[in-house]
């Protein structure tokens, strides 16, 4: 295709640099430079999409970030990405894009129909509908969500990575046009730490869509190049194009996204292809902007309507024409300032339509003067055109601009260029919390008072000519650098200078009246990115919806992606206008971010996989990996689930696993426990305070079970602590707890008792722990363990000893989790593996099996012990676990003690710890499972409490289970039932909690 | 993101700390002498305060030191920070507001 409507010279692109693109299937050509938008519109392309919900022909509307309509799918497979505005994408060569919204195709689309029907889908529609009854909703989301929405997400795995860097500065400076860099320059010539944030490709912003500017007497291009020239030879000042300021947090803190690699296309090799750039600056000094605002008439929407200064900026910085023959619809000077460059670029220009009774300023006289046709007072009252707009109808309005009179001439046209004045972009203002105040004389809200070190400057200040952005970005950059606290000794030159062309004066019409009566005539849009029109408006209030915000979520204005650029302002206004309010009164929406839509994948960097959550592995991690177990999640770690043999069952192998610990010698990695070493004077008081037992008696080379409380008298971990000296102990806790116990500790430590001499370390990662459990146990380590004394006189049942282990240096402790004689052994990490394989050597003979964490919660169960976060959930106390045991009645306090006679907690129908048979011992109830009284008939049927364990016994030959049942203990021999989801009712009886061995002769031998 | 001042390493980002609550409030000496409503307003009950709060922190991926901070609840802004046990600066609570 040719690019027909490329204009022979100017503009900011290379005709030498030709780029090929397809675009929903067909070939184009473009040159380096355009974006996809004006590619398009070089190519006579101005349908490009459907819209939201009406599925109307949309085309482009504007030229940068606040375009509505233009919102394509780019990139193809795995690189696809929604909702890009076609105005911000650069094109390359190679680029594929589609258009959204559209079923079966852009030009012939089944969901137009909704256009025809939108007399039943008005604003609330699907609010009103869906409301009830709410299983109709399943059917109307199928439907509606076809029907409705923005682009596809990608189905594949994003495949480019994507970066995160922190920054500091002194001065941020958003948006690079004449205010921002003037701005930069100012503070840059100061000394200040300058970063310059543009999310355009180039630097210049608005400078490139006018025609004939100049500054300090040069061409504005010229004073651009040296502007950067400048700015890049200061070494602290940093310039960042193609990257957005999106989102503006507390105390100056901002996030921008830099495009790095996008525009290259394809593959982006070793670079990014984003970076999220979080950066604190001093001071920030806004420079982001206007954006031109669209007028609101019936059927405004049709392709081929734009804005004015977008097409100006097409012909200007993209040496292209958006059509062949134009008319004008304009309340103020910018209308004429485009129609002006469209005349000279070879535009035919039908007609100014000027709102204004007697258009003044000097571009109205310029356009007279250049023999434009100007039609004052009049305006568009609406348009023809199915997939392009071929005609515009005007009418002269009365005197006060409240009425159309009867509808006058009507033009031919593929072009409508409209202006309704100017929005300066507030969007990071407001996110910073500054409030915003609305200029009646400017027609538009400006900021107001600052909430953080910033300031506004130009264009997203109110301040619209050339020569006042440049003074006031100048003077912003050299009160930002100051008040960042850089002492300047340098003199900077002065601001630059240029001429002011304002686009004032304006005559302000929020909603272009109609010659028809409301209804009646097309739908005026009022924001083109949601579907919401003047009568949607209307409808809201009708409703009874009066506040501003109210409206917003009601008819879905400034929301979404969009949030408000283009329609806000006249949504407001028309809402004023309609409650007869002032626009101050009506108020402002909140702008939130981002400022335009950021890749999830920027937000995730380089945290995926295996960076997300690092996964911890003991050193013996290795040999579990080559004896083929199965590991599972426990916090971070991975541990050994169960190890299956070739061909077993995960139920096979558990029971085989579960019998060798029992009958002869199991062998478990646990060296996941979570280890503290505790050391001071105060040691044993602060174990006092913590745990709920005593622990000044406690010998050295003796270990202990504790139960730690939190404040509120839950049990938040349990573990054994060891007294490996006068001062020194060693706690465990349990996997997951590890950290947030340390935490617990020194809370305490630090604010409460800060007068105990006590010091803490986690000591997790420096030791590997190996627990061998069974009847063989101690003669596996006596042979191992040269001639230490390992009698029960020596090395009683929960002591600890210093010794070596197959020639390592280990601590032994005495201790057991399954009920059989047990000892675990911790060794330096690092001798971890060695250990293992000596141990798993030399208890061959033995048939040493090792057995990972589901056996050993079946081993437990058995026993009747608990495991934090399994029957305990944060509400359950050492008490209702049947461990009164445990709480000393002698000490005077300890974290939670006092919170245990609480009255709710002495209540006798909390839920306690039990045990539970299944009548038919081969059923083993589903953890979770809810327990009931039997032939219960009223509804709901009261609830007892719930499962907390259950587990096939290999060893009992049949099924155990532990429960929380309210008043437990008062109902041994009770009978329960348990009905399960699937109907089934599992009847089963009350226990108590330890199955076997509840005399512990297995331990003490 | 805040930015809050450590008393013993200086200013750094908000994602090193963890958040503590209410300052300034003292577990009792005795608790089994007071009734159960005043142990559960130690235990459980909270100020909502609009205006300048004492809150603790502590510097989590820092020297894990808890430490107290005076913190606009509205604005944000951090008005001084301070060792756990030090007395609070004197602000103006009122005008604050
Ligand atoms: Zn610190």
């Amino acid at each position: 295709m040719t690019q027909s409507f490329r204009l022979p010279e100017g503009g900011l692109i290379d005709r030498g640099r030709r780029l090929g693109f397809r675009f929903d299937g067909r070939d184009y050509m473009g040159c380096a430079g355009d974006t996809l938008a004006s590619a398009l519109l070089a190519n006579g392309v101005h349908l490009v999409g459907r819209s939201y919900k009406y599925h109307r022909p949309r085309g482009i509307l504007s030229a940068g970030a606040e375009e509505p309509n233009a919102l394509i799918q780019l990139g193809e497979g795995a690189r696809v990405e929604p909702n890009q505005r076609a105005t911000q994408i650069e094109l390359f060569d190679g680029l594929r894009a589609s258009s959204q919204n559209r079923w079966p195709s852009l030009n012939f689309d089944i969901g137009a129909v909704n256009n025809r029907l939108s007399r039943f889908l008005p604003a609330g529609f699907y609010y009103k509908t869906f409301m009830w009854p709410a299983s109709f909703w399943m059917k109307y989301e199928y439907i509606v969500r076809h029907a409705a929405g923005l682009g596809e997400a990608p189905r594949e795995r994003d495949p480019d990575h994507y970066d995160k860097t922190f920054a500091y500065c002194d001065v941020l400076v958003v948006g690079a046009g004449a205010t921002g860099l003037a701005a930069a320059l100012a503070a840059g010539r100061s000394g200040a730490r300058v970063i310059l944030a543009e999310q355009d490709s180039v630097l210049g912003g608005s400078l490139w869509s006018g025609s004939g500017e100049t500054i300090d007497g040069e061409p504005a291009s010229d004073w651009i190049a040296a502007a950067r020239t400048e700015l890049e030879a200061m070494e602290e000042v940093t310039i960042l194009t193609r990257t957005l300021a999106y989102g503006y947090f507390d105390h100056n803190f901002m996030a921008l996204v830099e495009r790095v690699t996008d525009h290259l296309g394809g593959e982006a090799g070793a670079l990014p292809r984003q970076r999220l750039w979080k950066l604190r600056a001093k001071q920030v000094v806004l420079a982001t902007g206007a954006i031109e605002r669209p007028l609101v008439f019936a059927d405004n929407d049709r392709p081929g309507i734009m804005l004015a200064d977008a097409c100006r900026t097409y012909v200007n910085r993209y040496a292209v024409r958006p059509g062949k023959r134009a008319v004008v619809f304009t309340n103020n000077e910018s209308g004429h300032l485009a129609a002006l460059d469209m005349a000279a670029a070879g535009i035919e220009v039908a007609a100014i339509v000027d709102l204004r009774e007697d258009p003044m300023g000097p571009a109205s006289e310029r356009a007279e003067a250049a023999g434009l046709r100007v039609v004052p007072g009049s305006a568009v009252i609406g348009t023809r055109g199915d997939r392009r707009v071929r005609q515009v109808q005007i009418a002269r309005l009365n005197a006060e601009g409240t009425q159309a009179l009867a509808a006058g001439e009507t033009l031919d046209c593929d072009l409508l260029a409209m202006s309704g004045g100017w929005n300066p972009s507030l969007h990071l203002f407001s996110q910073s919390r500054g409030k915003v105040r609305f200029d009646a004389g400017l027609g538009c809200f400006v900021p107001g008072a600052s909430a953080q070190a910033e300031r506004s400057a130009g264009a997203c200040n109110g301040t619209f000519g050339l020569n006042d952005c440049l003074a006031q970005g100048f003077a912003a950059g050299q009160q930002a650098a100051k008040d960042s606290g850089v002492k300047s000794g340098r003199k900077s030159a002065a601001a630059p200078r240029a001429q002011n062309h304002d686009f004032l004066p304006a005559r302000w019409c929020w909603e272009v009246p109609s010659d028809k009566p409301a209804g009646r005539a097309g739908k005026a849009f009022v924001d083109f990115q949601n579907d919401v029109t003047v009568n949607d408006l209307k409808l809201a209030l009708r409703e009874g919806y009066e506040s501003i915000e109210h409206v917003k979520r009601y008819t879905a204005t400034g929301m979404g992606t969009d949030q408000g650029k283009t329609g806000n302002v006249n949504a407001i206004g028309i809402v004023a206008q309609i409650q007869g309010r002032e626009i101050p009164d009506v108020g402002v929406t909140t702008f939130r971010p981002p400022y335009t839509p950021v890749t999830f994948g920027v937000f995730a960097g380089r945290d995926v996989d295996g960076l997300l959550d690092p996964a911890r592995k003991t050193p013996i991690h290795p040999w579990h990996e080559q004896a083929g177990a199965v590991f599972e999640d426990v916090g971070q770690w991975k541990r050994p689930w169960y190890f299956p043999k070739a061909g077993e069952t995960m139920h096979q192998a558990v029971n085989r696993e579960v019998k060798a610990a029992r009958d002869s010698l199991g062998i478990m990695d646990a060296t996941t426990l979570g280890k503290i070493d505790i050391q001071g004077k105060d040691a044993a008081e602060f174990l006092n305070r913590v745990y709920t037992n005593a622990w000044a008696k406690l010998a050295v080379g003796r270990c202990r079970y504790g139960l730690m409380l939190n404040e509120a008298g839950m049990v938040m971990d349990d573990g054994v602590t060891s007294r490996l000296g006068d001062a020194h102990y060693l706690m465990t806790t349990t996997t997951g707890n590890a950290a947030p116990v340390l935490a617990h500790l020194e809370e305490y430590l630090q604010t409460e008792w800060p007068d105990l001499d006590v010091h803490m370390t986690s000591v997790t990662d420096q030791f590997a722990t190996v627990t061998i459990a069974g009847p063989n146990a101690r003669a596996l380590l006596a042979e191992l363990a040269g001639d230490m004394d390992l009698s029960s006189e020596s090395l009683p049942h929960m002591s600890i000893r210093d010794g070596r282990v197959a020639g390592i240096e280990a601590r032994i402790a005495r201790i057991s989790f399954t009920g059989e004689m047990s000892y675990e052994i911790n060794v330096p990490a690092s001798c971890g593996l060695a250990l293992w394989q000596a141990l798993m050597t030399a208890g061959a003979k033995y048939g040493i099996t090792p057995y990972g964490t589901e056996a050993m919660h079946v081993l437990r169960a058995e026993k009747g012990f608990i495991i934090v976060g399994q029957e305990t959930d944060g509400s359950v106390t050492p008490i209702d676990l049947g461990m009164d045991w445990i709480v000393s009645k002698k000490k005077k306090d300890f974290i939670g003690k006092r919170s245990l006679t609480r009255p709710d907690m002495i209540k006798t129908d909390r839920k306690q710890l039990v045990g539970l048979l299944t009548d038919d011992p081969k059923e083993v109830l589903p953890e979770g499972a809810h327990l009931v009284e039997g032939a219960v008939s009223q509804t709901p049927v009261p609830m007892l409490g719930h499962v907390t364990s259950s587990y096939e016994s290999p060893n009992l030959g049949r099924s155990i289970a532990l429960a929380m049942i309210k008043g437990g203990r008062a109902r041994m021999g009770q009978s329960l039932q348990a009905p399960l989801a699937n109907g089934k009712t599992v009847a089963c009886t009350v226990t108590g909690p330890v199955f076997l061995d509840p005399e512990g002769t297995r331990l003490n031998d | 993101m805040l930015v809050i001042p450590c008393p013993h390493c200086g200013p750094r980002c908000e994602i090193e700390f963890s958040y503590g609550g209410q300052a300034h409030i003292t577990r009792p000496e005795d608790p089994a002498a007071i009734d159960d409503e005043t142990w559960a307003d130690y235990v459980f009950m909270r100020d909502n305060t609009k205006g300048v709060f004492l809150e603790r922190w502590v510097h989590a991926h820092g020297c894990r030191q808890w430490f107290n901070v005076a913190r606009h609840t509205v604005t944000y802004e951090i008005l001084a920070s301070y060792e756990t046990g030090a007395k609070p600066p004197k602000l103006d609570f009122e005008t604050q507001v």
